[in-house]
């Protein structure tokens, strides 16, 4: 039945599409989902802009977006992680990563009554490598003393489908943990070694906000829209911070200065002050000589658009923008596209 | 009747057996086709792994090492449990709709088992999220600490698990059996009952005897929820925990194969990663098959040995051959 319906839907789909798309450029993307509110968001205002101009996107996946760019059956990508050499170098042509908008993550827990919490990133990584399993452990007293905690077991939620906001977190965990980098390492999907799996940010919010001394990580704008208690982290310079739209960029604009000219950087454990240290970008991704270049010029406008006027939209949808010393970078590398 | 008429009709009946044969024709080779793309797909990781792909329980994307040994393992072991749940109470549902129920109760009671089939299993999981998941924490933690340590029901009192993924599985079959094995029952020739009350039964006894008469279709019933419950992703996946261990205890978090596919395939990012997803998949055809081959089999020494019976005087060498 589904399967039938589907089908009569797509159809009736390319038929509405065939006249509208007779005299429009369209462009088609795919790639990750963390993006895709503020994406679908430009593409819709653009297109009020630019009617002439239909974007396209599909949010499959980061490793859906990666796959479909080599395979050239998509205009352009869109990852949470950058691409490995490995696969730049299976790629047709020479990939360019432009950074579009930024997110933080942040450690969430479900404890009563207990307030904000303090943690450091070994202390994440032995929480959820299962090392401290009692919320009164003398490492997390230690950082808190003025907290009430319970003695209640520590329940570690994380997510069970690959995502770019697992890479972000484990990322981190990596930096900041020999052990944890060791046993679990870094991807968009890991071998937990404890802990139950939910799907989607609000999978894992949703367990946490029901499981009594749940401990889980979640996008920043889904623990304030399910409201639900998360923690500050302890930064490079010492500092605790609370993941912010301003600390996040921050993170980004410390880490402008060792910007490589891909911009395939990791801004997780940022140096510098006021930096929240489970930060990242997010990219889109171009071939810098495209075959269409009908296709090429329109994009080029709206990145150019999107890294300038669209960055307003950011806040609104939870996301940190990209700060002005990376965007003068970007605006200089979008020039390279062949055009 | 003419002659030409007599041809044509001959004719169009070859074009009607051919183009009937072709469509069967079809599903066969769309079956083929699913698994030799299945196979060609999966080719990298069943050349690394072999056999021990079914036997590993390492399940890490970060250093290339994958077992489906727990994704079986949950799969199997959810879907049997949700079977002996649902069978009774779907089976107690079709008695009560086709044998016992007031007449004016029948069809909207009938209206709404099938009602129930309609839901989407995204529904089936919020509502395993929301009701289900709590109500089983609150289980486990009122359960006596004696009974808490035995392996059937250890772990930690997290709600999400293996029962709480039975439970939603159970719900979502009950209906799917209860209509197949009501319709059954309801082609049942009265003759039988009738035959069965003359003989001075009780009703209960007349119910037995009907549904023995209808116990291959009953079978079928169960044989479609079976495949509804290996088969259901969504529901599953957002109760049962998702962490891939083989584990008897019903509280603890485990994963599916289909669960795993659900989640994991979208952000495959390396080759041999993907090609394990795919094999997961190729698993699971294998192992939906046998099953299948198997509950015909059953089927199939159903009826016979019902022929077998029929046959009373001469039973014995039949029964042998059966």
């Amino acid at each position: 039945m589904k399967a039938i319906r589907t089908a009569c839907l797509i159809a009736l789909g390319v038929l509405l599409g065939l006249p509208a798309t007779a005299q429009k450029v369209q462009i088609n993307g795919a790639g990750a989902t963390f993006p895709y509110p503020i994406y679908s968001k430009w593409f819709s205002e653009y297109n009020k802009l630019h009617p002439d101009v239909e974007v396209n996107y599909q949010s499959i996946g980061s490793g859906g977006g990666i796959r479909q760019l080599t395979a050239e059956t998509v205009f352009f990508g869109a990852t949470d992680g950058p691409m490995t050499d490995e696969q730049l170098h299976a790629a047709p042509g020479k990939v360019l990563h432009l950074p579009t908008v930024l997110g933080g993550v942040v450690p969430i827990y479900n404890l009563p009554g207990v307030g904000e919490l303090k943690f450091t990133g070994p202390v994440i990584a032995d929480l959820v490598m299962g090392k401290i399993t009692k919320w009164n452990d003398p490492a997390l007293v230690k950082l808190n003393p003025s907290a009430k905690l319970p003695a209640t077991d520590v329940a570690i939620v994380h997510r069970s489908d690959g995502s770019g906001t697992t890479y972000i977190f484990v990322d981190y965990l990596s930096k900041v943990s020999p052990d944890f980098k060791q046993k679990v390492g870094v991807a968009t999907s890991v071998n937990w070694p404890t802990g139950v799996g939910g799907k989607g940010n609000e999978g894992v919010a949703g367990l946490v906000k029901q499981t009594p001394g749940a401990f889980g990580y979640v996008e920043l704008i889904y623990a304030i829209q399910n409201k639900i208690d998360y923690g500050s982290v302890q930064n490079q310079a010492g500092e605790f911070v609370r993941s912010s739209l301003e600390s996040v960029t921050a993170a980004a604009a410390s880490a402008a200065g060792s910007m490589p000219d891909d911009f395939r950087v990791s801004i997780t454990n940022a140096p510098g002050k006021g930096v929240y240290p489970i930060s990242s970008f997010t990219w889109l991704l171009f071939y810098e000589d495209p075959k269409d270049k009908k296709a090429a010029k329109v994009m080029v406008d709206f990145v150019k658009w999107a890294l300038t006027e669209g960055q307003k939209y950011t806040k609104d949808l939870g996301y940190a923008p990209v700060p002005a010393n990376v965007i003068a970078l970007e605006m200089k590398a979008v020039g390279k596209i062949k055009l | 009747m003419s002659r030409s008429s007599s041809r044509r009709r001959s004719a169009d009946d070859r074009v009607f057996r051919l183009g009937t044969g072709f469509f069967a024709l079809l599903v066969v080779l769309i079956v083929a086709g699913i698994a030799w793309v299945l196979w060609r797909q999966s080719r990298l990781s069943i050349a690394k792994f072999g056999f021990s792909f079914w036997k590993g329980t390492t399940w890490d994307p970060v250093a290339g090492d994958f077992g489906a040994l727990p994704f079986i393992w949950g799969t199997l072991y959810s879907s049997a449990l949700a079977l002996l749940i649902s069978t009774p109470i779907a089976l107690g549902i079709a008695i009560f709709l086709s044998e016992l129920s007031p007449r004016p109760l029948r069809t909207p009671l009938a209206f709404l088992t099938e009602l129930l089939a309609a839901v989407p299993s995204i529904v089936y999981g919020l509502w395993g999220v929301f009701v289900l998941v709590p109500i089983v924490r609150k289980l486990h933690v009122l359960m006596p600490d004696g009974l808490r340590k035995t392996p059937l029901f250890s772990g930690p009192p997290l709600g999400v698990g293996m029962a709480a993924a039975a439970l939603v599985l159970a719900v979502m079959v009950i209906p799917f059996t209860s209509s197949v094995a009501r319709e059954v029952l309801k082609a049942v020739p009265n003759t039988q009952r009738e035959a069965a009350y003359a003989l001075g039964a009780t009703r209960w006894e007349a119910i037995q005897a009907a549904m023995r008469y209808g116990r291959t279709g009953i079978l079928g019933a169960i044989i479609l929820g079976l495949g509804r419950a290996i088969g259901e992703t969504m529901a599953v996946t957002m109760v049962i925990g998702n962490n891939p261990q083989v584990a008897w205890s019903l509280f603890k978090p485990q994963y599916t194969m289909a669960a795993v596919l659900a989640n994991e395939f979208t952000e495959a990012s390396t080759d041999l990663y993907l090609s394990a997803l795919v094999e997961i998949g190729l698993v699971l055809f294998a192992i939906t098959l046998v099953i299948n081959t198997l509950s015909r089999l059953l089927i199939w020494s159903v009826t016979h040995e019902g022929k077998a019976k029929k046959r009373a005087p001469a039973a014995v060498p039949a029964k042998a051959a059966a």
